[in-house]
């Protein structure tokens, strides 16, 4: 441009215009609006509702006997429901908690101590843990072992061995009924 | 262009070695622009705005859209039901095609009426009608995509265009099909080169921007930049009229999102798509509706040339006539406001456009049919007939001297400066 001085719209000497002014809020006024249009964007991402419906899961209970296990889905993860027999529970709650890699007693973990309600996720790299059908092995602790690397958890799903760095996660669940409960 | 020296080590570093901040300087702050733009000059840039607006809009639907016929129409309502904020996403979307038209079609009629097509910036409006034809591919393949009853049959129709070509018309038709009819196949290259156009109209705008920026902006005057005097720089005179025509566009636009979502849309689109059943009255979107009319004006064979045949020539005629609108128009003179008889004639053509609309929305039927043919003598005319012959018969006005001295009516030579405080 030729003529420099018409390229700028301040004031010759240095001093704060009226025009700073009118362009400072313009840019914040067009900065905010421009946040606030690119949040529908950025939460079109999130769990759609048809999603968030199916993120609760019901489970009946009453056909599982003491020392099975079944596994059902909650929001697309595997979770074990075991129903422990006494020496599971005792084993699970004879345990010097403070020497455990994740302290945690198993009165933490259960809302009824025959049932023991756990997400079926690896807590070292995300495999599912073998140990809910009577063939699996079921690693050094009677509870879960995970083929991947090696992680032993015992009867209330904590890890005792391996890699591991935390227990298995307690999904949040509550009893509807004695029989009957609900996951999410 | 010349290499600024910038204040900011960093900047100045990235320049030197790639330097997007002096072609950034250079192309959208000091190019120097007629002083005399009006708002009809808005158009461009708002077009390109609504073009990101697409993407933007676009790339999100399509990561909940599913291109299956068993689910694309389920796929949709769940964007509008269970997506969060899927509705406006649509909503911006849908209308958004609507608007992009609008300004498209305002941005050529800008053209047509300042000469903005002629020497030197003849290829810069022929990549500006590529730029249109590469749009109404993307706007009709993403028209079906829903899978309405709308979608099902326009794909239908438009495809089945294609077997007016002699001898090799059907094995076209299956062959874009992918099928024996519009179904899977065909659902889903159209949501892929749907995706995929988009992004070379976006490389053909960044053309038409380097040939505008290398031929400079025409004017309402349509004269020459005789030198500094007559420009001022983009930056920050044009950004902020461009920001304000944004502004006051955002509002038109988004009342209809808000307020009227489906008064573009046809509401047979909302039935999902039946095969084996026609609608009674099919209509393409309004953008199309002229050449639509162009298409079905055509009712009568021409020696061996079927009227079938012939439609569809007509109606792709009809878009690249534009195409040698530099040479049909052979006048001097750029602007209307110096030629008294194109002026008038201009604005017979812009209202044929809309009758041919109007027409073209109509069941060809009774009054429709010679009015459609009228109507479309006249399009046709106005380009290959009135144009030449304007350019022979009519006296423009004289030109003034330079864009100062029309603007500021003190003739050349008067400080910049002055004016502009």
């Amino acid at each position: 441009m030729a003529d420099s001085t018409l390229a700028s719209p301040h004031a010759a000497d240095d001093e704060e215009t009226r025009r700073d002014f009118l362009l400072i809020a313009t840019s914040t006024v067009a900065a905010v609006g421009t946040a606030f249009a690119a949040w529908p964007f950025i939460d079109s991402l999130n769990p759609a509702r048809d999603t968030l419906a199916v993120a609760i899961t019901g489970v009946d209970l009453s056909p599982i006997a003491v020392g099975q296990a079944i596994t059902v889905i909650w929001q697309g993860k595997p979770v074990f429901i075991r129903h422990r027999t006494a020496a599971e529970i005792t084993a699970a709650r004879d345990v010097n908690v403070d020497q455990l890699p994740d302290p945690q007693p198993d009165s933490a973990r259960v809302e009824k101590p025959e049932w023991l309600v756990v997400v079926g996720v690896c807590t070292h790299l995300g495999c599912i843990p073998l140990g809910q059908r009577p063939t699996d092995a079921k690693g050094d602790y009677g509870g879960w072992f995970c083929p991947c690397h090696g992680s032993h958890y015992d009867s209330s799903g904590r890890i005792r061995k391996g890699p591991a760095p935390a227990n298995l996660a307690v999904p949040p669940y509550r009893f509807l009924d004695d029989n009957r409960i609900e996951i999410g | 262009m010349d290499a600024k020296t910038w204040k900011n080590p960093i900047i100045a570093w990235v320049d030197k070695r790639l330097p997007i901040f002096t072609m950034m300087q250079h192309d959208l702050v000091d190019y120097p622009t007629p002083r005399n733009l009006n708002y009809w000059w808005n158009f461009g840039s708002l077009a390109g705005i609504v073009l990101v607006i697409m993407i933007a809009t676009g790339v999100v639907l399509a990561m909940h859209y599913t291109p299956h016929t068993q689910h694309a129409f389920e796929s949709v309502e769940r964007i509008m039901r269970d997506v969060n904020y899927g509705w406006l996403l649509r909503y911006l979307h849908m209308n958004g095609a609507s608007m992009f038209f609008i300004v498209v079609y305002i941005h050529m009629f800008r053209g047509l009426y300042y000469g903005s097509y002629k020497a030197p910036r003849e290829l810069l409006w022929q990549i500006g009608v590529i730029i249109l034809l590469a749009m109404m591919a993307t706007a009709f393949m993403g028209y079906v995509l829903p899978w309405g009853q709308m979608s099902y049959w326009g794909a239908k129709v438009i495809t089945n265009l294609f077997s007016a070509i002699p001898l090799v018309g059907d094995a076209i038709v299956t062959w874009l099909w992918g099928g024996f009819a519009v179904d899977n196949p065909t659902l889903n290259r159209f949501f892929a080169l749907h995706y995929l156009l988009p992004f070379l109209l976006f490389a053909l705008v960044f053309l038409h921007l380097v040939a505008l920026h290398t031929s400079k902006s025409n004017n309402p005057l349509g004269i020459d930049v005789k030198g500094p005097q007559d420009t001022i720089p983009f930056t920050p005179y044009y950004t902020v009229k461009d920001m304000f025509g944004l502004g006051a566009f955002l509002i038109f636009y988004l009342a209809f999102v808000f307020f009227a979502p489906n008064f573009f849309g046809e509401p047979d689109n909302y039935i999902k798509a039946n095969p084996m059943q026609t609608p009674p009255h099919i209509v393409p979107e309004w953008y199309f509706l002229p050449f639509y009319a162009i298409l079905r004006a055509i009712t009568f064979d021409i020696l061996f040339i079927p009227a079938k045949l012939l439609g569809v020539i007509a109606m792709f005629a009809a878009v690249l006539v534009l195409l040698f609108l530099p040479w049909l128009d052979r006048s001097a003179v750029r602007s209307a406001r110096f030629r008294p008889i194109y002026k008038q004639v201009f604005w017979l053509f812009v209202a044929d456009c809309i009758l041919l609309g109007v027409v073209g929305g109509h069941p060809p039927e009774g009054v429709w049919v010679p009015l459609g043919q009228a109507a479309t003598a006249f399009y046709f005319a106005f380009f290959l007939v009135i144009m030449p012959l304007l350019s022979f018969i009519e006296r423009p006005r004289p030109l003034p001297s330079s864009i100062s001295a029309a603007v500021t009516g003190k003739g050349v030579g008067i400080s910049a400066h002055g004016v502009a405080e």
